[in-house]
Parts: structure tokens; C-alpha cells; sequence
């Protein structure tokens, strides 16, 4: 059974909130379960901003999630602020590129990618988060690559969709971590 | 099965309301309700209706009762400080006996407070709020699903009873993502409103909208009409949800997002060995009193737990429901917190030891 939380961390602008949607949408496609529920309060203005996204095989209880089983931090202050409170065994997905200390905790997969550079060769830091969600995909089964094209022509609107190809690309580049 | 589309709570309370036939929207921005007005700005117009930003929550509520006063089906929504603004604007309407909905997306107080979620509203919205004798309908809903089918099904509330439909939700109903779908057509019940001010169409007398009965007999009479209408509301449109009841133990109490926490609460507990059930308000007034009273009957339940976003407001209701049959525990945040699910556990587990 499929029943994943996962908290999504970075700066206000780093495509957090997007990210987690895009999660959420591509389990959607496949009939599963979703909740995502953004961090609204005062700290986005200039500072962090996340979201907390709930796939499920099962109807969700609690779209609030306080114990995630993946945390995708994309700076130091995400990382400090959320590492304590993964899940046992869960995984901590950095962007390697702008989180220079690794976690402390030692129960936990831990997979450093080096997203933004990756994002900066396939032309936009936009990728960056989908390197990321490549790798969740790969590493939890939460949702497959298929149901993540589909959401892209769903979410994209027309003038985009030339931008696909690279999203599936940045996709795949981050599953390789998960394989690693 | 239609498509599940996934919208934000705020959005869909919007789209449920054209989608049953609201044409006029006037409201003021405020955190975390914002997109209600949002999407409305952008979608209204496209439907031929009317959108207006008011120039303060005092105006907007004015608007909505002139607007009401034709028979047209109209929304405001809000967040607490201003809900508290709009108090007098839904006195009078409920004065005038003319339907309306009104959106409380509730935020952290007293005064300004913050943006974060909150359950704090639940006296000003079920005990009043405006001066007088009255009443608003309340509903109270705990998933995006909920909000656009109880949006839908407010209209036809407050056009049935001929008064105020409040959603009260939180900041967390408001701003959350979860996949809803919509019906092809909606089936709400249009009602005749020969009480409308749309023009004499051949009548002898003039309809005329007032809350104003200066003769004390005509006010008392006026008075036990509203509450002859609000006992008949009591006994037909209590809505509740109660879950794994069976030999439950401990009993949560607990409304819109607070709910959603226990649920996971109540899995939880049950690999501890303890049977927790839920009885879930779905409409805060009228409230499932008689729910509550049967629950507390039942000799398995050792006592309840109400849990809220706020220091203890539906508490007061639930005791006066259980009435002293069984002990009734709290377990509250305030200011835009919400609670762990490990929090309300602990609580369980010291209820269920005797510990408190």
C-alpha cells in the first residue's frame, strides 16, 4: 500500500509550492489519494516557504503532516528546520548545490543531488525541483514518470508544452540518484 | 465517477457557489481567504454576474443584503476580523429574514491576531455574533470535497429558511490543495420568493424589506416567527459524521481540520489497543446534540475528548449535550498552531489510563 508525506522545503521563489503540486497532480492521474497544503504564514515574505504534499491509497486523514516520510530541502535552514522530524528509514533528498551540510541523522537515506547545476545545463533553474521529483518518484513508487508527463500536458498551459521534453528530461536525471 | 480535479479549498468554495446559481459576490481581501475573491474577480464576470471589491467588509455586507433583498442568490466571505465588521450588516439580515451565505475562513485572534488557522470564531458564529435574537445556519466542512458540495447545499439552505448560511472553516480548509469532483449539473432547489423587492408585477402592496418593528407586540411576534423557524432548522438539518463508534472507548469530538488530525489519531491509538470513535459536527448550528446525548449513553464510552483551534469554544455544547453523563476532556492550540497527532495521542493515552 501505497501512503507517503512529504515535506517540501526552500526560499519563497525556488518552485517549492509548484513542485509539490506537480507531486500531488501526478498521483491524481493515477487515482490515488492527495492532499498539499502550503506554509502560508509570515515567514514566506523573503524567507522559507514549503508545502506539505499526503499520497495515499486510502482517503487522508491529516493533510498536516508532522513526521514526513521524505523531506526535499533545497536549503540549509529547510534542512536544520525538518531533519528531526523524518520518519525513521525515511529520506532526505538536498539540493547538494545549495545545502552544504548533510544531515546528522544516521537512520535515514540520505541523497545529495546537485540540482541547480543540472537545472543550469538544461537551460533554467526551473528543472531544479523536477531533478528532485524525479528522484522521489524513483525512491518511493509514490508516483511513476507516466503519470508525471500526463500531469505536465494537464498543468501546462499550451505555450509551454515545448518545455516538456526537458522537464522528462531533468525527471530522469534525478531517478538515476535514486538508483545510486 | 466525473473527474477529480485537484483545486485549493478557497477556489472551490467560489466555483460551488456559481455553480449553484450565485450571480453576485461583494467582499473585501483578507488572508486566508483571499482566493475566494480571487477566483471570483476572474470567473464571475464570464457568468454574467456581478463582482464587487467593496470599499471595507461594512460595505460588502450591505451589499449582500441589498442584492439579497431582490431574491438573487449572493456570497460574501471573510476571515475573523472581518467577519466581526460584517456582524451588523448579518443582524439586520437576519432581521429581514432574507438568505444569504456568508464565508468565514477563520484566522487567530482576538483583534488583529495573525494569518494562521484558527477555530476561535465558534461562539461569535453559532451564539450570535450581531446583536439580538437570532440565528445563522452553520457548517462546518473538513475536506475540499465537503466545501464545494455544503457550498452548493448552503444556497438552498439559507434560501429555504430565508436567513444567513455561514461556512466556517479554517485557514487550513481555505488554503489546502485535495481533488474534488464536480457533478455535471447541480440539483439545488430554486424557490419561489414572493417576498422579493422586484417590482409591484400587477401586486396591490409593495414588498418591503425591514428589520424595524417599532411596536414591542409586533417585534415579540416577529421574534417567535425567528424561533419557531429555528426549532424547525433543529429538528430537520442536523448534519454529523460518527465513526468507529463501536465499543469505542474514548469519543473525540471535533470539527474541519481538527477532524482530519484525529483521524489519524484514531488509527494510531487503535494499534495501542485503545478504541477511540469520533463524532464529527458537521453543522455547528443546529448542533447534533442529540448525537452526543445518544453516544454518552452508551455504556463502552468511558468519556470524550474535544479537540479544537481554539481554548475551548464547541466544548461548552458538546458538555451541555452529554450532560454530565460522562467526563469531557480538552485538548486546544491557539494562535495559528495546530496540534501534533502525538499531542492528542498522549491525551488519549491519559484518559484511557486514568490519568487525568
Amino acid at each position: 500500500m501505497i501512503d507517503f508525506s512529504i515535506i517540501l522545503a526552500g526560499f519563497g521563489g525556488q518552485g517549492v509550492l509548484s513542485a509539490g503540486k506537480m507531486a500531488a497532480e501526478s498521483a491524481l492521474i493515477e487515482g490515488k489519494e492527495v492532499s498539499w497544503f502550503p506554509s502560508y504564514g509570515p515567514e514566506m515574505r523573503g524567507g522559507t516557504a514549503n508545502c506539505s504534499v499526503v499520497i495515499s491509497d486510502e482517503p487522508i486523514g491529516s493533510p498536516v503532516i508532522n513526521e514526513p516520510d521524505v523531506l526535499i530541502a533545497l536549503n540549509q535552514p529547510s534542512l536544520e528546520k525538518f531533519e528531526d522530524t523524518l520518519k525513521p528509514g525515511g529520506i532526505i533528498i538536498i539540493d547538494s548545490s545549495l545545502v552544504k551540510v548533510a544531515p546528522k541523522r544516521t537512520d535515514i537515506r540520505f541523497i545529495p543531488i546537485n540540482s541547480s547545476e543540472i537545472a543550469s545545463e538544461l537551460g533554467s533553474m526551473a528543472y531544479a525541483t523536477i531533478v528532485l521529483l524525479g528522484c522521489v518518484s524513483a525512491a518511493t513508487g509514490a508516483f511513476t514518470r507516466e503519470s508525471f508527463e500526463k500531469a505536465l500536458y494537464d498543468v501546462l498551459p499550451e505555450r509551454r508544452h515545448h518545455m516538456i521534453p526537458n522537464n522528462l528530461n531533468a525527471f530522469d536525471k534525478g531517478a538515476e540518484f535514486a538508483k545510486k | 465517477m466525473a473527474k477529480r480535479v485537484l483545486m485549493k479549498g478557497n477556489e472551490v468554495i467560489a466555483e460551488a457557489a456559481i455553480r449553484a446559481g450565485c450571480r453576485h459576490y461583494f467582499g473585501y481581501p483578507i488572508t486566508p481567504q483571499t482566493e475566494v475573491m480571487h477566483y471570483m474577480a476572474r470567473e464571475m464576470v464570464k457568468h454574467g454576474g456581478t463582482f464587487v471589491q467593496a470599499e471595507s467588509e461594512v460595505a460588502a455586507i450591505n451589499m449582500v443584503y441589498g442584492a439579497a433583498a431582490t431574491g438573487e442568490r449572493v456570497l460574501t466571505s471573510s476571515s475573523s476580523p472581518g467577519i466581526s465588521l460584517k456582524q451588523e450588516g448579518i443582524s439586520y439580515i437576519a432581521g429581514a429574514e432574507l438568505p444569504a451565505v456568508v464565508v468565514n475562513i477563520m484566522r487567530g485572534g482576538p483583534g488583529l491576531g495573525g494569518i494562521l488557522p484558527s477555530q476561535g470564531d465558534y461562539f461569535q458564529a453559532t451564539k450570535g455574533g450581531g446583536h439580538g435574537d437570532y440565528r445563522n445556519l452553520v457548517i462546518a466542512p473538513a475536506s475540499v470535497q465537503e466545501l464545494y458540495e455544503l457550498t452548493v447545499k448552503s444556497f438552498d439552505l439559507a434560501d429555504k429558511y430565508r436567513m444567513v448560511c455561514m461556512i466556517l472553516g479554517d485557514g487550513t480548509i481555505g488554503q489546502m490543495m485535495e481533488p474534488v469532483a464536480f457533478k455535471e449539473k447541480e440539483d439545488t432547489e430554486e424557490v419561489a420568493k414572493p417576498w422579493a423587492t422586484t417590482g409591484m408585477h400587477g401586486r396591490e402592496k409593495h414588498n418591503t424589506i425591514t428589520s424595524i418593528y417599532i411596536d414591542p407586540d409586533d417585534l415579540e411576534a416577529k421574534n417567535r416567527e425567528l424561533q419557531e423557524k429555528y426549532r424547525e432548522i433543529e429538528e430537520k438539518e442536523v448534519m454529523f459524521e460518527s465513526s468507529n463508534l463501536d465499543d469505542a472507548e474514548i469519543v473525540i469530538a471535533a470539527y474541519g481540520t481538527c477532524s482530519r488530525i484525529c483521524k489519524n489519531v484514531i488509527r494510531q491509538a487503535a494499534e495501542l489497543g485503545i478504541k477511540v470513535g469520533m463524532v464529527r459536527p458537521i453543522t455547528l448550528w443546529p448542533f447534533p446534540s442529540k448525537e452526543f446525548a445518544r453516544v454518552a449513553d452508551m455504556p463502552s464510552v468511558k468519556g470524550f475528548l474535544d479537540v479544537e483551534l481554539s481554548s475551548g469554544q464547541m466544548i461548552e455544547d458538546v458538555r451541555l449535550a452529554v450532560n454530565g453523563k460522562k467526563p469531557v476532556y480538552f485538548h486546544g492550540r491557539m494562535g495559528g498552531n495546530l496540534p501534533t497527532q502525538k499531542e492528542i495521542l498522549d491525551e488519549i493515552v491519559k484518559i484511557h489510563k486514568g490519568e487525568i
